[in-house]
């Protein structure tokens, strides 16, 4: 048993502890430490990724104890893959929090940053639900933290409702696996995965509302309408490369309905029929039209991006809801795409910040570093809001391809087209208030001029939008691989049978059968 | 008993769901204290309810509580007090800071608040 599974776990664990302890009065060490630790977070999400490439499941048993007495890890092809994402997503979003200084306007900017990437590293890793639940707090916790760095009224405001909302989501979340235990007895993903299709379908009252309420859970972390409502405020008023890493938070919730609904409860289950063609995916359409709304309505640049996460989450749920290997592949596509773009979006939304009075869409001189700003704006608005030729339109035509055998394919097709003109116009305008008609304004001559964004800022957002490059010329490479990971979800009999029958310490050995 | 039981986690849910609607900061946080002793009597009620049957193996004895929902209690209470403990040093920041313990969203500092908001 290797043990490279656990390390994106326990080398934050490890680093934020250190951090705090022995770097408290010291940016310069810290700095030094979360990048040396994400960095080699890096490497070993790659390593992961390149092991599972082939299809191979890992297992990590804590303690030896096999499942499922004890908690699994698991390190299959999405697992990695999201690992992964998080690892690269965290690197160039710390280069950014280190060059804007970010970190060094309140206390513990990266002791939190390693828990937050210990809690969501656990959360894509886990194979037990009640595991799930404790990653999850752990980091909610962490970003409790972070989303009220640098404190300041409002985002103490926003800060609040935040952290009352994911509480409430807590509170769910046991609520969903007490139900699941009662009616199966095991909160271990695999285990489940058996046992509900042993389920009576005349008997199926617990496990129905047990499935509800965790598709609800998990909904609130992805933002769907009607869940929706903590996301706008808490994502404007949290610290730029916080709202940046936040963007895959969002994607947590995705992975968890990917996983829980394609191995436990999948579609063709008959107790939990009718669960994701007639409440997921009207919801998701929903979710992509009011997040298109809200970008034309926004009246601050900060808000306008995240109502736009709003609207790609919708995307990403639209995909997830159709639920054939097809869509699944698609929607893995836009998740990797969704992520980058969201987070070079918060990240512009700082460096435009950092030297105007207001986000809001009033013309005002340029800004420091205009020209350059305006550029990756364009870049990563192009790439949200999904016109060629980046890779927001390939995802978008591959959640449209996939729409064809569903029974709403015209209302998808509409739905998704319609969000995709409004939010170009909210983009566009946007763009031209901030950044074009500024050109006729000359500054007032007394003004100071604001320092220009540092150059490790700049290198952070090429960063993202280089990977968002990259992933659009190696589209067909990308989207074979996702085609081949949506394929394990749908045969999850390797995966069960690795969990289930590799023996641990307490087990006896198995007669032949 | 199993009335008794269940009749308790109805009424703190309620209770809890009937304060966290108040939308001010003090009946937030005890309306969301209430559903989190709801949801661990709740898990506790998850392992089948059984009296005076120990949780561990031991010779002579027939019938076992399970004590996995035990162990998932003490999880769930752990991770619930503190983390009400952050979010009323969080809601204690925001209502010194602006004076308002709204929690729903900003308004303008000109824009009065109806009274019966309470």
């Amino acid at each position: 048993m290797t043990h490279w599974i656990i390390a994106p776990v326990v080398l934050p664990a490890i680093l934020a502890p250190f951090i705090v302890l022995a770097a408290r009065h010291h940016l310069g060490i810290q700095r030094v430490f979360s990048i040396t630790g994400v960095a080699a977070l890096v490497a070993v999400a790659a390593g992961l990724a390149w092991q599972a490439s082939d299809g191979t499941v890992t297992l990590y048993q804590l303690g030896d104890w096999a499942a499922p007495f004890g908690i699994v890890l698991v390190g299959d092809r999405l697992s990695t893959l999201m690992v992964l994402l998080t690892a690269v997503l965290a690197l160039l979003v710390l280069l950014y929090a280190i060059g804007s200084g970010w970190d060094s306007r309140g206390r513990h900017f990266h002791a939190l940053y390693q828990f937050q990437l210990m809690g969501i590293m656990g959360a894509f890793l886990t194979g037990d639900l009640f595991n799930l639940f404790v990653f999850f707090e752990v980091l909610l916790i962490a970003s409790y933290g972070l989303m009220i760095h640098a404190g300041g009224n409002k985002r103490l405001r926003a800060g609040v409702q935040y952290v009352l909302f994911n509480l409430l989501g807590s509170t769910l979340f046991l609520f969903a696996l007490g139900a699941i235990y009662a009616e199966t007895g095991t909160l271990n993903m695999a285990d489940l995965a058996q046992r509900a299709q042993l389920i009576d379908p005349s008997a199926s009252v617990g496990i129905r509302i047990a499935a509800v309420l965790l598709l609800l859970v998990f909904a609130i972390k992805a933002a769907i309408v009607p869940l929706h409502f903590w996301l706008p405020s808490s994502y404007a008023e949290a610290p730029g490369p916080v709202a940046a890493l936040f963007a895959i938070m969002t994607k947590v919730g995705a992975y968890a309905i990917i996983r829980v609904y394609t191995m436990i409860f999948p579609p063709q289950l008959e107790v939990t029929t009718g669960l994701h063609d007639l409440w997921l995916l009207p919801a998701a359409l929903i979710t992509v039209a009011i997040g298109a709304a809200g970008v034309l309505a926004a009246k601050h640049l900060d808000r306008l991006v995240a109502f736009s996460v709003i609207g790609s989450m919708g995307m990403v749920m639209v995909a997830i809801a159709m639920f054939t290997p097809n869509s699944i592949a698609a929607a893995l596509y836009y998740i990797v795409h969704s992520t980058l773009a969201a987070a070079a979006l918060f990240l512009i939304v700082d460096l435009v910040r950092s030297s105007r009075a207001t986000l809001e869409f009033t013309a005002a001189p340029p800004i420091a570093g205009a020209a350059l700003t305006a550029a990756l704006f364009f870049m990563a608005a192009i790439a949200m809001t999904g016109l060629p030729p980046l890779s927001g339109f390939v995802g978008k035509l591959l959640i449209m391809d996939a729409a064809f055998p569903i029974p709403l394919v015209v209302w998808t097709w509409a739905i998704i087209l319609g969000a995709s003109l409004v939010s170009v116009v909210g983009f566009a305008r946007a763009g031209s208030t901030l950044f074009w008609r500024a050109q006729s304004l000359a500054p007032p001559a007394d003004a100071p001029t604001p320092p220009a964004p540092a150059t490790l800022s700049f290198v952070a957002v090429s960063g993202l939008l280089a990977l968002l490059v990259a992933h659009t010329v190696f589209a067909g490479p990308v989207h074979a691989y996702m085609t081949a990971m949506s394929a394990q979800l749908f045969a999850p009999t390797p995966y069960i049978s690795t969990v289930l029958d590799t023996p641990g310490k307490m087990s006896t050995p198995k007669e032949a059968h | 008993m199993e009335l008794l039981v269940a009749s308790a986690i109805g009424i703190l849910t309620a209770v809890g769901l009937y304060l966290t609607l108040r939308l001010r900061t003090f009946p937030v946080i005890l309306g969301i204290s209430m559903l989190t002793y709801a949801v661990n009597v709740f898990l506790f009620a998850s392992g089948r309810l059984t009296i005076g049957s120990p949780p561990i193996l031991r010779d002579g004895v027939a019938s076992y509580t399970d004590p996995l929902p035990q162990a998932l209690v003490l999880t769930a209470i752990v991770i619930s007090f503190g983390m009400t403990a952050v979010v009323v040093m969080i809601g204690l920041g925001a209502y010194l800071g602006s004076d308002d313990d709204h929690v729903d969203d900003l308004a303008a500092p000109s824009d009065p608040r109806g009274e019966d908001a309470t």
